[in-house]
């Protein structure tokens, strides 16, 4: 499964005059979560619904394990579990009816389409509800079992559009919990995403865009250490209120960027130099026998909405 | 927080050919059918047709009607083409648009089929649901004609054999619409328009007032659905001039052929199926 891999080449789309995609170039190999991060009608669902033939490029090409979506969409398709927007399903089927049409599709021997079934139900919580028909199932249990449909033929490739619209917080907990789950199967995951938490949680990588155009693709360290306006940052916990002397003390470090004085007994540290710095800085405070209770790092989603935020009003 | 149960691996297998995808599609699109209000409220315009047929021709027994086969077939098979625009408009009329409107198209393409098995599948469905209500229809005129006239002359059968061609026809037509639009209720609309009173008003004006053959309309065609029950079958064309006074007035008919009006169907088929594909396949879903 290590030759999996997702490819645009100078994608392009116009409606009109405007152009939703332009230029886009893209290429991910192997088993990892790319998150695909931008602000709305930045052209990341018209990129997927490119890369899975609902839309045709204005120029410029999408291949899905070598194979062009646009020729051999049938084929380029074959090892992938696509979920684009919040798909309506067939109103007067049942989940267990419509995920049957999806195995057949897909040529799932008759024999094995009942287990899949369950199994995908499964994960998506809605074994209660198989028998009956989608036509009055809310927008959250329309899109577990949009979920499910995507998960039917136990794909290698994952493309999925902003997979936890619709559901409410346990709906969106149990989706990360089953992407976490899919990333452990060794799966090339694509995933567009207005939540930040849910990219930096589990993508290895991120590619933001902005205005049709890729601002960025790097692993999401790398994103922020190039992007983030501030750096990686700690806060740390003093026992003591005396801190004569403990921000300069601090400001010696080296990689430390900038100390702020947040309360009585609390600072941020700025810094950069990654994770291995973090390591270092915790080992020297330590060391400096400032008196230090706790050490909390600024969150993945912190440090990567600010260089969403940086790369989307900088125009990096 | 979900407890995961990884899903029991598969071996992936190989795709199923473009046809057997198309014959899934029309399995699951007949389902729809079959379960949709719609289907309901055909089969009771059937039944509310047949009904007052069945009680009209009980009650008076009009000689006329009951002279022959010929007579009896003629009379109750004058709503068959009313019932397939019907059907065509209802079961095709939104069957491409209904997939960008409603959004059901992002449930099936994101996953590897092509266009076009969805397109003929989801026509030959629209063709069996709709052959379904014009066969009910078919049983419960025969029973009748059985009753009063006896066996069903073989004119009748060519008729039905017609009316399936004609359906074929008007969904071609229909399906075109659906594709050209992605509004279901407009392509319904159209469909109905043109087919119940749109080619006909076209036919008179054309036939009258330019003295010209409307061998372009599917409805034109259809008129040897009845006319094959009429004997003699009735000329090609009648030329009849009425004279008022000073002035005179032309009156132009014309009757298409059986094979004439075959061909005109048959290419309604084809080239609405061939447009209406290519149309749905070069449509985004936006």
């Amino acid at each position: 499964m290590s030759d999996l891999s997702i490819d645009t080449s100078n994608l392009t789309k116009n409606f009109g005059s405007f152009t939703a995609v332009s230029n886009l170039t893209l290429s991910f190999r192997g088993t990892k979560c790319v998150g695909f991060l931008g602000p709305n009608g930045a052209g990341k669902t018209t990129t997927l619904k490119m890369l899975t033939g609902m839309v045709h490029p204005s120029s410029g090409s999408a291949r899905i394990n070598g194979i062009d979506v646009q020729a051999e969409k049938k084929q380029a398709l074959y090892p992938c579990g696509v979920l684009i927007e919040s798909p309506e399903i067939y109103p007067a089927l049942t989940p267990r009816e419509a995920l049957s049409y999806i195995a057949e599709l897909h040529g799932i021997p008759a024999s094995e389409t009942p287990g899949r079934i369950r199994s995908v139900l499964d994960q998506v919580r809605m074994t209660d509800w198989v028998d009956k028909r989608t036509g009055k199932f809310s927008k959250g249990m329309k899109q577990r079992v949009n979920i499910a449909a995507s998960l039917m033929s136990d794909p290698d490739i994952l493309i999925l559009d902003e997979p936890s619209t619709g559901l409410d917080p346990r709906g969106m907990a149990e989706v990360r919990t089953i992407i976490l789950e899919l990333k452990k199967q060794q799966k090339l995951i694509f995933m567009s995403s207005h939540l930040l938490g849910e990219v930096a949680d589990f993508c290895d990588e991120v590619a933001m865009i902005d205005q049709g155009r890729l601002l960025i693709y790097d692993t999401i360290e790398s994103v922020v250490q190039r992007v983030s306006g501030q750096g990686a940052a700690v806060e740390i916990d003093l026992a003591s209120s005396d801190l004569t002397g403990v921000q300069e003390k601090i400001q010696t470090i080296p990689g430390v960027d900038r100390v702020e004085h947040v309360d009585a007994r609390t600072f941020l540290i700025r810094f950069s130099g990654g994770l291995p710095m973090q390591q270092r800085l915790l080992e020297q405070l330590v060391a400096a026998h400032i008196g230090i209770i706790s050490y909390k790092p600024s969150s993945g989603m912190a440090r990567l909405e600010d260089a969403y935020l940086n790369l989307i009003k900088g125009g990096y | 927080m979900a407890t995961v149960n990884a899903p029991a691996p598969v071996t992936r297998p190989p795709l199923p050919t473009d046809v057997v995808q198309m014959t899934r599609v029309t399995k699951y699109e007949l389902i729809n059918y079959v379960r949709s209000l719609r289907f309901t409220i055909l089969l009771l315009i059937t039944v509310i047709i047949l009904g007052a047929l069945t009680g009209v021709t009980a009650y008076y027994r009009p000689p006329a009607l009951l002279v022959n086969g010929l007579a009896f077939y003629g009379t109750w098979w004058t709503v068959i083409t009313f019932l397939v625009a019907l059907c065509a408009a209802l079961f095709g009329g939104d069957a491409i648009s209904g997939e960008f409107q409603n959004k059901t198209g992002y449930f099936l393409f994101g996953h590897p089929v092509r266009r076009s098995s969805v397109f003929l599948g989801k026509m030959i469905a629209a063709f069996l649901a709709s052959a379904a209500v014009i066969f009910f229809y078919v049983a419960v005129t025969v029973a009748n004609g059985w009753y009063y006239t006896g066996i069903p002359p073989v004119q009748f059968w060519e008729s039905v054999s017609f009316t399936l061609i004609y359906l074929l026809g008007a969904l071609g037509f229909t399906f075109m619409f659906s594709s050209l639009f992605k509004s279901g209720a407009l392509s319904i609309i159209v469909t109905l328009v043109l087919l119940l009173f749109g080619f006909t008003i076209i036919d008179e004006v054309v036939t009258d007032l330019a003295h010209y053959e409307p061998w372009f309309s599917i409805v034109y065609a259809g008129g040897i659905i009845s006319n094959v029950l009429t004997v003699p079958f009735p000329a090609h064309f009648t030329s009849t001039m009425i004279r008022m006074g000073r002035f005179h007035l032309t009156v132009t008919t014309y009757n298409a052929t059986i094979p004439e009006g075959i061909a005109i169907m048959l290419i309604y088929a084809v080239l609405g199926t061939i447009a209406g594909y290519f149309l749905f396949r070069g449509e985004d879903f936006t």
